[in-house]
C-alpha cells in the first residue's frame, strides 16, 4: 500500500516545489521507497530542483499516453537509491492529465513497491492541481504568512474537503500545515502573521514552520533538496517536519528572534 | 525602550490587521462553500421575483444560510429603498 502525499498551497512560489524536494529526500532518508512527482506540466521545476534536469528523457505525460513505460520515466537519484522522480512535461499541455491516467500510474508506482508517493501540486485550481489533490491519502499545505496565501490555502482545504477522491468516498484526506519561509524577527515587530494566528485561520495541524533562508536559493543553485544541506536552519526544519509526518514529537526549533545584547547591537554584531 | 514600547502597543500592528481580516474573510467564505449548491441560484431567483415588485439593485438582497444546533436557518435581507 502507497501512501499519496500531496503538496499543495494553490498560491504560487510559496515553496510547494522546494517542500516536495525535501519531503521526498527526507522520507528516502529515513529508510522509505519514495517517489516524486512534478504535476506542474508545462513548467517543469522539480528536475532542477531534485538536479536531474539532464537526465529526463521521458516524463509523467508520456507514461500516460503510453509513449514510454513507467521505468523508462523514472529516473533513481544518485544520491539515494531509494528515491525516484517522474518528470513534468514541458511541451504538452494540462488537459493531458487524465483521472483515469494518472490513478494508473499511481497504482503502477504502488505495485512498483513505492511506499510514498510525494505529489508536487502546480499553482492554481486548475487541472494539473486538482488531479495532484484528487488522489492525495495525506495533503501538505505549503502557507507563507501572508493573507493572500493563507486565503489561498483555506480554498485548496475546501476543494480537499469536498472533490477529493476520499472526501467523495465519505473518508477524509488527513492535512498538515507546512508555514515556510517564516521570519521570526518580523513577527515579533508584529509585521507578520505569527505561526499561531496561521494556525487558528486555518484550524489544520502544523507539521513544520520553515524560516526564510539563504539556504534555500543555495540548494536550489545547486540541485540538492535543502533537507541534504544538513547544517542551515531550512534544512533541519524540514528533517523535523518529516520527523513528525512519520509520527515523531519533536519541538519547533528557528521559531524565535534571537534576543541581541545591547552591545552586539551597538557593535553591529550577528546580522 | 520601553518607553517606546508604551506607544506602539497601543497602535494596532499590521499583522493584527492581517489576521482580523483574514478571519472575517475566510469564515464567510467558508460559509459560502458549507451551504447547499442551489443556495446561488434559489438568490438569483428571489432577486428576479422581488424586482418584479420593488426597483431594487441586486446588492440590496442578501441571503444567508446559519447553522443553529442542528437545523439550518436561511436568512433574506431585502432592503427596500427609501420613498
Ligand atoms: N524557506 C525559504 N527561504 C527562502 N526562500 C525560499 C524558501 N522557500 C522557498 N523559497 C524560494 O521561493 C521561491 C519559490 O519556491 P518554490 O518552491 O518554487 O515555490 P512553488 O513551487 O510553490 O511555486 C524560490 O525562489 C525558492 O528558492
Ligand atoms: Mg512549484
Amino acid at each position: 500500500m502507497a501512501t499519496v502525499v500531496t503538496v499543495t498551497s494553490g498560491k504560487g512560489g510559496v515553496g510547494k516545489t522546494t517542500s516536495s524536494a525535501a519531503l521526498a529526500a527526507g522520507l528516502a532518508k529515513a529508510g522509505h521507497r519514495t517517489v516524486v512527482i512534478d504535476f506542474d506540466v508545462g513548467l517543469r521545476n522539480l528536475d532542477l530542483i531534485m538536479g536531474v534536469e539532464r537526465r529526463v528523457v521521458f516524463d509523467f505525460v508520456n507514461v500516460i499516453s503510453g509513449e514510454a513505460t513507467l521505468n523508462q520515466a523514472l529516473i533513481q537519484d544518485k544520491r539515494m537509491e531509494n528515491l525516484s522522480i517522474l518528470a513534468a512535461s514541458q511541451t504538452k499541455d494540462k488537459d493531458a492529465l487524465s483521472e483515469e491516467g494518472v490513478g494508473q500510474v499511481l497504482d503502477q508506482l504502488a505495485d512498483m513497491g513505492f511506499e510514498y508517493i510525494v505529489c508536487d501540486s502546480p499553482a492554481g485550481i486548475e487541472r494539473g492541481a486538482t488531479m495532484a489533490l484528487h488522489f492525495a491519502d495525506h495533503a501538505v499545505i505549503v502557507t507563507n504568512p501572508e493573507v493572500s496565501s493563507v486565503r489561498d490555502s483555506d480554498r485548496i482545504l475546501g476543494i480537499l474537503q469536498s472533490k477529493s477522491k476520499r472526501a467523495k468516498e465519505g473518508g477524509k484526506v488527513q492535512e498538515h500545515l507546512l508555514i515556510t519561509r517564516y521570519d521570526p524577527i518580523r513577527v515579533d515587530q508584529g509585521e507578520m502573521l505569527s505561526k499561531e494566528d496561521v494556525c487558528d485561520i486555518l484550524a489544520v495541524k502544523l507539521i513544520g514552520v520553515i524560516p526564510e533562508s539563504k539556504a534555500v536559493l543555495k540548494a536550489s543553485n545547486t540541485g540538492v533538496p535543502v533537507i541534504l544541506d544538513e547544517d542551515s536552519d531550512a534544512g533541519q526544519a524540514y528533517s523535523d517536519a518529516v520527523a513528525r509526518f512519520l509520527g515523531d514529537d519533536r519541538p519547533l526549533r528557528f521559531v524565535t528572534a534571537k534576543k541581541q545584547g545591547l552591545l552586539s547591537r551597538i557593535l553591529g554584531g550577528g546580522d | 525602550m520601553a518607553f517606546f514600547g508604551l506607544f506602539s502597543s497601543k497602535q494596532k500592528t499590521s499583522a493584527a490587521a492581517a489576521k482580523e481580516r483574514l478571519q472575517i474573510l475566510i469564515s464567510h467564505e467558508r460559509q459560502n462553500r458549507e451551504g447547499p449548491d442551489f443556495l446561488p441560484d434559489l438568490q438569483r431567483e428571489i432577486l428576479d421575483v422581488v424586482k418584479k415588485y420593488v426597483a431594487i439593485r441586486d446588492d440590496q438582497v442578501a441571503i444567508r444560510l446559519d447553522r443553529v444546533g442542528d437545523s439550518s436557518v436561511l436568512e433574506l435581507n431585502v432592503t427596500l429603498p427609501e420613498r
